[in-house]
């Protein structure tokens, strides 16, 4: 049985990494093909450098990212206190519902109703220009919204009321005892929260390509490149991402796990 | 939580007002456009339209089934097998699952045209042993395959962390009432992790069928899933815009029907995947 | 520690945008710098702005192999920024400007779009005689069917659409567009990935007027076109780059200029001009209506009408120009070259003409049915 399942989870992960591997090997190309090798070369690499397109692209998207997960984290996680504290069952199911809806449809109808909305309102205000930074930054927030109230909500349950009261017992306000009590103790959920909203706004390409106009996230530039011959550069941009991820995860790693460790001394 | 007062719930009221403008508003906005024709006037004549697209709407809903359906039985043994190692390997190959999606989804599917086009790494083999082209690249089968390769981390996790969270006195339960072990699995195991197969089977799906990359790329633009119906109405000018909100519209309530029906199998809390 | 985390997470951020902004500064690279004097027109008083610049993909010269990166050597003239965007058809151009999401200062249709925004109040009139390049088009390129009185468009690139092959894999195929419906070439032939120009194809065999409007006509080329899936490898645009230089694809029909870049990259292809016929176009620097920086775009077009710089975008692109400094100088890489320009111009050679909007949505769903098929 053990060699059994050895085999299957190389098998699988011979597959998930098969591609990945293909980039970092065509990155290394000296020649300008993702399909023909000439010989290693670090050419693409330097060449990013210099790439304003893409680095600006780039810059793009890390402003999207980090602004509508800080903004999504603070509305998301005010809208979880919000909805528990509602008393009526069916204001609490509509709610719950709608905020479900970008979660569970398709990104391209969560793209497209963007789009036609931000459209609409173009040509209400007879607008020159209805799409750019400020509807991106909606569209992602919009939909990063549902994944921090999701990871919120379920550690607001699991806080212990007594708390709370117990905070205000011993002479705390309201507002103070939230936020030396309540929102520590629901500081987990708000931190995977704010990663999930952070990594699904990197990757987000279908909603961004319905709402960007010239905003171009990066994911959108890939899209124009591989249109057309897509040339080794954009793989060396990927595999430093994904360099770049790897690390942070491991660290991420390695830190929880001497956390672990501790507590399990204590 | 009876102390709750009006201010605690006003806090969750940007949010409320978002999820109208920015939710709500566009959903009837794209309702609007299907329900009226180009000067605006109510017609359900995009709603006949959209049967020219019955074809498109078949193969979409049989390439993702298939392809959910592939993703379920590669992902479940491997979502099992995880859950057997050690503690701290487990999270190693947790991470190493989930690396990948970190990766941009339009690389990850672009890098397998260079493993499976006539000229690629697969073939160059194939022809250096004497086995000889294969067409792989641009028939339904990549398009599978990418669906495939692009969710199968949505499938994994959610199994794997239903599955770490069953009781293992219940295991021991059972092998003490002596079930075996391919019993323990259909008895036990399978029907606790369905939560997770069920949160899987939904998020691998809902992209698979309304995907327009993946067919573009490596389907060789040769077929119209709906979502590339979509979006080269979309790309076609104004004058689409009714019939690609119409089909939009659809795609929607048939996801939204589908989500509904899985629910019901699945009674307990909807599970947040946390990472 | 995971305030630490996220604190890490912005500091590599911060290395990020900071990379990005020092190498906006710096790199000077004046080795192949460009002969422009500045005559007053190319002043820095737009310095700042932003020009948003919507072309086709492999358009203009980027600045790879040495050649002139022109959208740098505009701004490093000017000190306008330009914001350089792509498409791949005239519809998707089309699209994004008539739904007012985006607003762009230069674009370059073809002929028969250029003919559709007119009529539909799209573009902005330009002023040719405050360009001092515009003498440099030649005359037969002037004040053509779309643009009669030279109002709107400057005519930026010329091409005809003929047929690539590999000569090493297939050989010799019959000199027809037949030759893309033959099943020994079953699962290597490519067509367009845009209905204008794949109906093209079999409206010649057929030989029909590109500007039918009769829905017959239309009916019986979509008939050829479904008969050529069972032989068709892909539905391509640009990706044809990558599939005919690595022989991923043996035959397509694109467009002469792009041939010629390809085969730079792998000499075993050639071309030729079905004796059909074939489609010619010219694809003309506009400005649509809601322009943003007027004067930055003027500058702009007649800085893409330099004699330098027009030289460097037609050997970096391959098609045929209409600028006569570029086709009258001898050092120019196609000079005189029987693709681009050939003596005697391969017969029956057509314009697309705008079609009314029945027509045209008559055989956009065609090709839906089509790609249905």
């Amino acid at each position: 049985m053990k060699t059994v399942s050895r085999i299957y989870t190389v098998l699988m992960l011979i597959f998930l990494y098969a591609p990945v591997a293909v980039m970092v090997f065509f990155s290394l190309n000296s020649g300008g093909s993702v399909w023909v090798f000439s010989g290693f070369s670090l050419k693409w690499y330097e060449g990013l450098m210099e790439d304003t397109t893409m680095l600006t692209a780039l810059t793009h998207t890390i402003i999207i990212a980090v602004l509508s997960a800080v903004i999504s984290t603070v509305i998301g996680t005010a809208a979880s206190v919000g909805i528990l504290s509602l008393r009526k069952k069916f204001t609490k199911k509509v709610i719950t519902s709608v905020t479900n809806i970008p979660l569970m449809n398709a990104d391209i109808v969560t793209g497209v109703s963007l789009m036609l909305l931000f459209i609409f309102i173009g040509r209400l205000f007879s607008l020159d220009e209805s799409l750019g930074f400020v509807t991106v930054l909606i569209a992602h927030i919009t939909f990063n919204l549902p994944y921090v109230i999701l990871s919120v909500m379920p550690k607001l349950v699991q806080t212990d009321h007594n708390l709370l009261d117990a905070a205000m017992d011993l002479g705390c306000t309201k507002t103070a005892s939230f936020f030396k009590v309540i929102l520590p103790s629901v500081s987990t959920g708000i931190f995977t929260g704010f990663i999930m909203a952070f990594t699904l706004s990197l990757d987000d390409f279908v909603i961004s390509y319905f709402t960007c106009g010239h905003y171009q996230t990066l994911p959108i530039v890939i899209y124009n490149m591989t249109k057309k011959t897509v040339s080794p550069d954009v793989y060396a941009l990927s595999t430093v991402i994904f360099v770049i991820i790897f690390v942070l995860l491991i660290l991420y790693n390695v830190v929880q796990n001497k956390q672990d460790k501790r507590r399990t001394a204590i | 939580m009876n102390k709750k007062s009006f201010g605690s719930r006003l806090v969750a009221a940007p949010y409320y007002v978002w999820a109208a403008i920015f939710v709500v508003v566009p959903l009837i906005i794209t309702a609007y456009f299907a329900f009226t024709g180009k000067d605006g006037s109510f017609t359900l004549s995009n709603m006949y339209g959209i049967s020219k697209y019955g074809k498109s709407f078949a193969i979409s809903i049989l390439y993702a089934v298939i392809a959910t359906a592939v993703t379920l039985l590669v992902s479940y043994p491997m979502a099992y097998f995880m859950t057997k190692l050690k503690i701290s390997s487990q999270r190693m190959i947790l991470l190493i699952v989930m690396l990948p999606m970190w990766m941009n989804f339009l690389i990850r599917t672009y890098s397998w045209i260079t493993i499976l086009a006539n000229t690629g790494l697969i073939n160059t083999f194939l022809k250096a042993i004497g086995l000889g082209p294969v067409q792989l690249i641009n028939t339904p089968g990549a398009v599978i395959l990418g669906m495939v390769y692009d969710f199968i981390p949505y499938m994994i996790l959610p199994i794997y962390s239903v599955m770490t969270k069953i009781d293992h006195s219940v295991l021991e339960a059972a092998e003490d009432l002596g079930a075996n072990g391919f019993h323990r699995m259909t008895k036990v195991i399978f029907p606790l992790s369905l939560p997770g197969v069920i949160s899987g089977i939904t998020m691998v799906f809902v992209p698979s069928v309304s995907t327009f990359y993946i067919s573009q790329k490596l389907g060789g633009n040769k077929n119209l899933l709906i979502g590339d119906a979509i979006e080269f109405l979309f790309n076609n000018g104004p004058d689409y815009y009714n019939i690609a909100s119409a089909l939009s519209l659809i795609l929607m309530v048939m996801i939204l029907l589908c989500l509904t029906v899985m629910n019901r199998f699945d009674n307990g809390e909807p599970e947040g995947i946390i990472v | 520690m995971n305030k630490k985390l996220i604190s890490f997470i912005m500091a590599f951020m911060l290395v990020f945008t900071l990379c990005s902004c020092d190498n906006q500064g710096g790199e000077e690279d004046d080795e192949n710098g460009l002969k422009v004097d500045c005559r007053g027109e190319y002043s820095k008083a737009l310095s700042g702005t932003v020009l948003n610049v919507y072309n086709w993909g492999e358009y203009i010269s980027d600045g790879e192999d040495d050649a002139i990166d022109v959208n740098a050597e505009f701004e490093k003239l000017t000190g306008i920024k330009v914001n350089y965007t792509t498409y791949e058809s005239n519809e998707t151009m089309y699209s994004q400007i008539k739904s007012g999401g985006v607003s762009y200062d230069i674009i370059i249709p073809s002929d028969y779009m250029i003919e559709r925004m007119i009529n539909e109040d799209m573009l902005r009139k330009i002023d040719t005689d405050s360009l001092s390049n515009y003498d440099l088009i030649e005359k037969k390129y002037k004040g053509l069917y779309f643009d009669k009185n030279e109002e709107y468009s400057v005519p930026y690139n010329v091409g005809m659409v003929g047929i690539i092959y590999n000569k090493k894999q297939i050989g010799e195929p019959e000199k027809s567009w037949k030759a893309l419906w033959d099943p020994k070439y079953k699962d290597m032939s490519l067509n367009f990935n845009n209905p204008r120009d794949a109906f093209m194809t079999a409206q010649m065999i057929l030989g029909q007027d590109l500007n039918t409007t009769d829905k017959k006509d239309w009916d019986a080329a979509s008939e050829l076109l479904k008969k050529q899936k069972s032989v068709l490898q892909s539905y391509v645009m640009d990706e044809i780059y990558g599939k005919m230089e690595t022989g991923e694809a043996s035959i397509a029909p694109y467009y002469a200029g792009d041939f010629l870049v390809m085969k730079d990259e792998n000499p075993d292809l050639e071309f030729y001009y079905p004796n059909e016929g074939t489609n010619i176009f010219i694809d003309s620097m506009c400005i649509p209506k809601n322009v943003k920086n007027y004067d930055a775009a003027m500058m702009y077009i007649n800085f893409m009408l330099e004699p330098d710089v027009s030289l460097a975008n037609a050997e970096y692109i391959g098609y045929a120009s209409p600028n006569k400094a570029v086709v009258s100088n001898p050092e120019y890489c196609y000079f005189e070259d029987e693709i681009l320009y050939p003596e005697e111009p391969p017969e029956n050679i057509q314009y697309y003409h705008d079609l009314d909007t029945e027509t045209r949505m008559y055989y956009e769903n065609l090709w839906i049915d089509i790609k249905l098929y």
